[in-house]
C-alpha cells in the first residue's frame, strides 16, 4: 500500500491538471455558433417568389447568392459572378462566373443556371415580386459555362443594382420548385432545418468555393412580441437581435457593458404619403403648409426615442448623391397657417390619416395628427391592418393621408410611375428619370438624383419625415454584424466572436 | 342513450357545416388580396394575376366553396396560401404544442382551484374564505400576458430557472419540452384557477345546503368526509361544464400568451393567417375549432349525464 499511494496520487494529480487545462482551453476557445433574433418569420425561404423582407434576411448572401452582392457599405461586390463588364451603349452585360461554384446539392453553378434564373423571373407565369427588375432583359446567352451575356432591350442604369437584390438570387432548375421549403443555393451556409413558428437553422457549407465564414452554425429565431425580444436578449437565449424596434428599451442595453447597441440606417424613407389628386392636397400650398407644420426632431424623439435621421426628400442621407433639403420647409406653424389661409382654408379642414400596423406608423401618426391639428388640419386617425391598407390605400388609392416607410433601396423612381398611389405627375421629374436610365457615369447619376430630390421637395409631394433606423442589440463579444441595412438582408458571413 | 347520441351526432355535423359556410362567406367579404400581401407593393399586375391563378383564387366563389368543402369531407384541409404546405400538416405541428399546453394548464388550474374552492366553502365567512375570494379577484383581473411577463421576469431573468420563451420541440426530449411549457401553462392557469375556484366554492356551498348533507352530519359523519365524499362529487358537474368551456378557449385563445413565450401554437397560426389573408388556413382552422368545441361540449354533456344518477325528465 505505501508504494501504490504515491503512484495513485500522482496519477490523480496529473489527471486533474489535464482536466483543468482542457477546460481552460475549452473556455478560451471562441464560440462558433450564432443565434440571431428576428421579429418576423418568413413565410417560406425562396427570395425569388415573395416580397417578405424576412425571407431575404434569412437567405441573402448566407444561403443564396445573386450575380452581384451588396456589401455592408452598400457597394456592389462580386457574388456568383467574379467580374462583369458593360458595353458602351449600356445594352450588353457580360458576367464571368466563379469557376468552382456549386449548389448545395453538389451540382455545378454555371451560366445555364443564370439563364434559367433570369428566364424564370421574367416568364409570363413568374411570381417574382420584383419582375420589373427583369423586364429590360431581351436575351440571355451562355457562350460557355463560366460566361453569361445578358442583352437589354433598353438601357437601365439600375440593372446591376437590381441584379444584386435577393429577388435575383441564382437558383437551379433541379431544386427551384422546392426552394420554398428546402432552399438550395450557392452560399457559404446551407439549410439544415426549419422548426415552423420557431427557428431556421443554417450550417456552414464545407464545399463553398470562397472565403469560409468563421461561424459554423446560424440559428434564426423568430420572436414577435417586444417584451419577449427584450427577455430573450437579457436571458442570453439569443446573441443578437436585428431591426430591433422597441426603442424605449435601448437605454438599459446601452448601460449594460455585456451588450452593444449599434444604430445605423435602413433604406426606409418614412413618409406622410399624400393623395396629390384629392382636394385640398392637389394645391401645393396646402402640401407646403403641412411640411411647415411638422417638427421632424420632435417626431424622431417621440417615435424613435432619438435614434433616427431626418430627411427632406425621398433619398437616404447615407447614400452618395444625397442633397440636404430638410431646411426647405422649417418648422413654422405660423407660416403653415398663412399658407392655408392663402389656399382658401383660413379655418383649416377635416381629413383622415390611415395608419398601418407598425409602431412607427401608429405612434408617429398620433404625433403627426397632433402637429397638424395645431395649424387647423383636423386629421381623424384610422388604424388598419396590412391587408386592408394594401387594398384600399395602395391599390385603390382611396385615401387622404397615410404614414408608411418605403423600404426598397434607390426607389426614388416610384415618383415617375404612372398610377402610383401618390397620384403625382411631373414632366420634369420624368425627364430626369429617363436620363438616369441612359446614364452609366456615377458622377452624373448622383447629380441627376440630386435634381430629382429637389423637384420632389419643391413640390412637397409627401411629408418627408425620417429614415427608419436599423438598430442591432448584440452581446458585447460579437463582431461583423451589419450596422446599416443598404439592402434587405442579414448577412452573417463576416460575423465572429472575439 | 342511443337516440341521444344520434341526435348529438346530427347536430354536430350541422353545426360544423354551418360554421364552414359562415367562415368562407366572411373571408370573401373581408377586404384584402392574399397575392398582393405576398408579393408586396412593387409587384406587377401580371405577376399578381399569375399568383392568384396558381392559388386558385380566380375561380368562381361557389366552385371554390364546393371544392374546399368537398375536401373537408375527406379530411383534406387544403394547401396554405402563404406557406405552400398542407394545412393539415401545419395544424398537426401546432397542435403538438397547443394540446399539451392546454392540458398542462387545465391540470394546473384544477390542482389550484379545487382545494382552494373547497377551503373557501369549508371556511365560509372566515379568514380562509376571504383569502380565496381575494385571490380569485386578483387572478381574474390580471391579464394572462401580464402574468406571463412577470413570470419571465422572476423565473427566467432573475432566477435563470426557465428559458425566456421558445419551444425546443419534442425531439429535444420530453423533459426540455415540458420545461418550456411550464411557465406558459402557469400564466394561462392562474386566471382560469381564479374562476374555477369561485365556481367550485359556489357549487360546494350549494351542495352543503342539501338535505342529504344534513342527514350525513346528523348520522355523525365527520366534516372532512362530508366535504370530500358527499359534497365534492355533486359539485363536480358545474365544475366540469366550466372546464369544458375553458379547454375550448385554451386551444385557440392562448394566442397572447403564445406570443409572449414565442410558442408555435394554434392560436398564433390562426392570428398570423388572418393578418396574411391566408384564407385556406383560416377556413381550415376555424372549422376544426368548431368541431373541437362541439365535441368537447358533447363529451362534457355525456359525462355529466352518466355521472348524474338522477332520473331524466325535469331539468337537464
Amino acid at each position: 500500500m505505501p508504494t501504490a499511494k504515491p503512484r495513485v496520487t500522482l496519477a490523480a494529480f496529473a489527471a486533474a491538471l489535464a482536466l483543468a487545462a482542457a477546460s481552460q482551453a475549452a473556455l478560451a476557445q471562441p464560440r462558433t455558433d450564432l443565434v440571431v433574433g428576428m421579429a418576423l418569420e418568413p413565410p417560406h425561404l425562396d427570395p425569388t417568389a415573395g416580397a417578405a423582407g424576412a425571407i431575404k434576411e434569412v437567405t441573402y448572401a448566407n444561403l443564396f447568392e445573386p450575380l452581384l452582392r451588396v456589401d455592408a457599405d452598400g457597394k456592389l461586390v462580386p457574388g456568383l459572378a467574379e467580374r462583369w463588364s458593360v458595353s458602351e451603349d449600356g445594352l450588353t452585360y457580360r458576367f464571368t462566373l466563379r469557376p468552382n461554384a456549386k449548389f448545395h446539392d453538389g451540382t455545378a453553378a454555371d451560366s445555364a443556371d443564370v439563364k434559367f434564373t433570369l428566364d424564370r423571373a421574367r416568364a409570363a407565369e413568374s411570381v417574382n415580386a420584383q419582375k420589373a427588375y427583369f423586364a429590360p432583359i431581351a436575351t440571355v446567352e451562355t457562350p460557355d459555362p463560366q460566361t453569361a451575356v445578358v442583352t437589354l432591350s433598353r438601357p437601365d442604369g439600375l440593372f446591376l443594382f437590381h441584379m444584386a437584390s435577393g429577388d435575383a438570387a441564382i437558383v437551379a432548375p433541379e431544386s427551384a420548385a422546392t426552394n420554398k421549403q428546402k432552399p438550395v443555393g450557392t452560399g457559404p451556409f446551407k439549410f439544415d432545418r426549419w422548426a415552423a413558428g420557431d427557428r431556421v437553422v443554417l450550417v456552414r457549407n464545407p464545399d463553398y468555393d470562397g472565403a469560409k465564414p468563421k461561424i459554423d452554425r446560424v440559428t434564426f429565431r423568430f420572436i414577435s412580441d417586444p417584451a419577449a425580444q427584450v427577455a430573450a436578449l437579457k436571458a442570453g437565449d439569443i446573441d443578437a437581435f436585428t431591426l430591433f424596434s422597441t426603442y424605449e428599451a435601448l437605454p438599459e442595453f446601452r448601460n449594460d457593458p455585456t451588450f452593444t447597441v449599434m444604430v445605423g440606417s435602413t433604406e426606409g424613407e418614412t413618409l406622410l404619403s399624400t393623395n396629390n389628386a384629392r382636394k385640398p392636397f392637389d394645391d401645393v400650398r396646402v402640401r407646403r403648409a403641412m411640411a411647415h407644420a411638422i417638427d421632424r426632431q420632435t417626431l424622431i424623439e417621440g417615435v424613435l426615442y432619438g435614434n433616427g435621421v431626418a430627411i427632406g426628400s425621398h433619398f437616404p442621407p447615407h447614400r452618395e448623391g444625397y442633397v440636404d433639403l430638410t431646411g426647405l420647409y422649417p418648422y413654422d406653424p405660423a407660416r403653415a397657417k398663412a399658407l392655408l389661409a392663402e389656399a382658401g382654408y383660413p379655418n383649416g379642414f377635416d381629413t383622415t390619416l390611415r395608419l398601418p400596423p407598425p409602431p412607427y406608423a401608429r405612434r408617429g401618426g398620433e404625433l403627426v395628427a397632433a402637429m397638424l391639428a395645431e395649424v387647423g388640419i383636423r386629421a381623424k386617425i384610422e388604424p388598419v391592418e396590412w391587408a386592408a391598407w394594401l387594398e384600399k390605400t395602395f391599390k385603390g388609392k382611396d385615401y387622404d393621408l397615410t404614414m408608411i416607410a418605403h423600404t426598397e433601396p434607390l426607389d426614388i423612381d416610384i415618383y415617375a410611375r404612372p398610377d402610383y398611389y401618390f397620384n403625382y405627375k411631373s414632366e420634369r421629374f420624368n425627364a430626369l428619370n429617363e436620363e438616369l436610365n441612359r446614364t452609366q457615369d456615377a458622377g452624373r447619376r448622383n447629380a441627376l438624383y440630386g435634381e430629382q430630390q429637389k423637384v420632389l421637395a419643391e413640390d412637397a409631394v409627401n411629408g418627408f419625415l425620417f429614415m427608419l433606423p436599423s438598430v442591432t442589440v448584440q452581446k458585447a463579444g460579437l463582431t461583423g454584424m451589419w450596422v446599416n441595412r443598404p439592402v434587405q438582408a442579414n448577412d452573417v458571413t463576416g460575423v465572429s466572436w472575439k | 342513450m342511443l337516440a341521444f347520441l344520434l341526435r348529438r351526432l346530427v347536430s354536430l355535423i350541422v353545426t360544423v357545416w354551418l360554421a364552414s359556410i359562415v367562415v368562407f362567406a366572411v373571408l370573401q367579404l373581408v377586404p384584402g388580396d392574399p397575392a398582393l400581401l405576398m408579393l408586396g407593393i412593387d409587384a406587377q399586375p401580371d405577376t399578381l394575376a399569375a399568383l392568384r391563378s396558381q392559388m386558385g383564387l380566380d375561380r368562381p366563389i361557389l366552385t371554390r366553396y364546393l371544392h374546399w368543402a368537398g375536401g373537408l369531407a375527406h379530411g383534406d384541409l387544403g394547401v396554405s396560401l402563404t406557406y405552400a404546405r398542407p394545412v393539415a400538416d401545419l395544424v398537426a405541428e401546432r397542435l403538438a404544442v397547443t394540446l399539451p399546453l392546454s392540458l398542462l394548464s387545465l391540470v394546473l388550474s384544477t390542482a389550484l382551484a379545487l382545494p382552494l374552492g373547497l377551503l373557501a366553502a369549508a371556511r365560509r365567512g372566515r379568514g380562509g374564505d376571504w383569502a380565496v375570494l381575494g385571490f380569485a379577484q386578483l387572478g381574474v383581473s390580471m391579464p394572462s400576458f401580464w402574468i406571463a411577463i412577470l413570470l419571465i421576469l422572476l423565473f427566467s431573468l432573475t432566477l435563470h430557472w426557465f428559458p425566456a420563451g421558445g419551444f425546443p420541440g419534442w425531439s429535444a426530449g420530453i423533459g426540455p419540452a415540458l420545461h418550456a411549457l411550464l411557465l406558459p401553462a402557469l400564466a394561462l392557469a392562474v386566471p382560469e384557477a381564479a374562476i374555477l375556484a369561485r365556481v367550485t366554492r359556489t357549487a360546494v356551498l350549494d351542495t352543503l345546503g342539501e338535505d342529504h348533507i344534513r342527514t350525513a352530519r346528523a348520522k355523525g359523519v365527520g366534516r372532512r368526509t362530508v366535504l370530500l365524499r358527499h359534497a365534492l362529487p355533486n359539485a363536480l358537474i358545474p365544475v366540469a361544464t366550466v372546464l369544458g368551456l375553458q379547454i375550448s378557449f385554451l386551444v385557440a385563445g392562448a394566442v397572447v400568451v403564445e406570443n409572449v413565450f414565442t410558442l408555435p401554437g394554434l392560436g398564433r397560426l390562426l392570428y398570423q393567417a388572418i393578418g396574411q389573408r391566408d384564407l385556406i388556413v383560416v377556413q381550415g382552422v376555424v372549422v376544426l375549432l368548431a368541431l373541437f368545441v362541439v365535441l368537447v361540449n358533447a363529451l362534457v354533456d355525456i359525462a355529466c349525464a352518466l355521472a348524474d344518477p338522477r332520473p331524466k325528465g325535469g331539468e337537464s
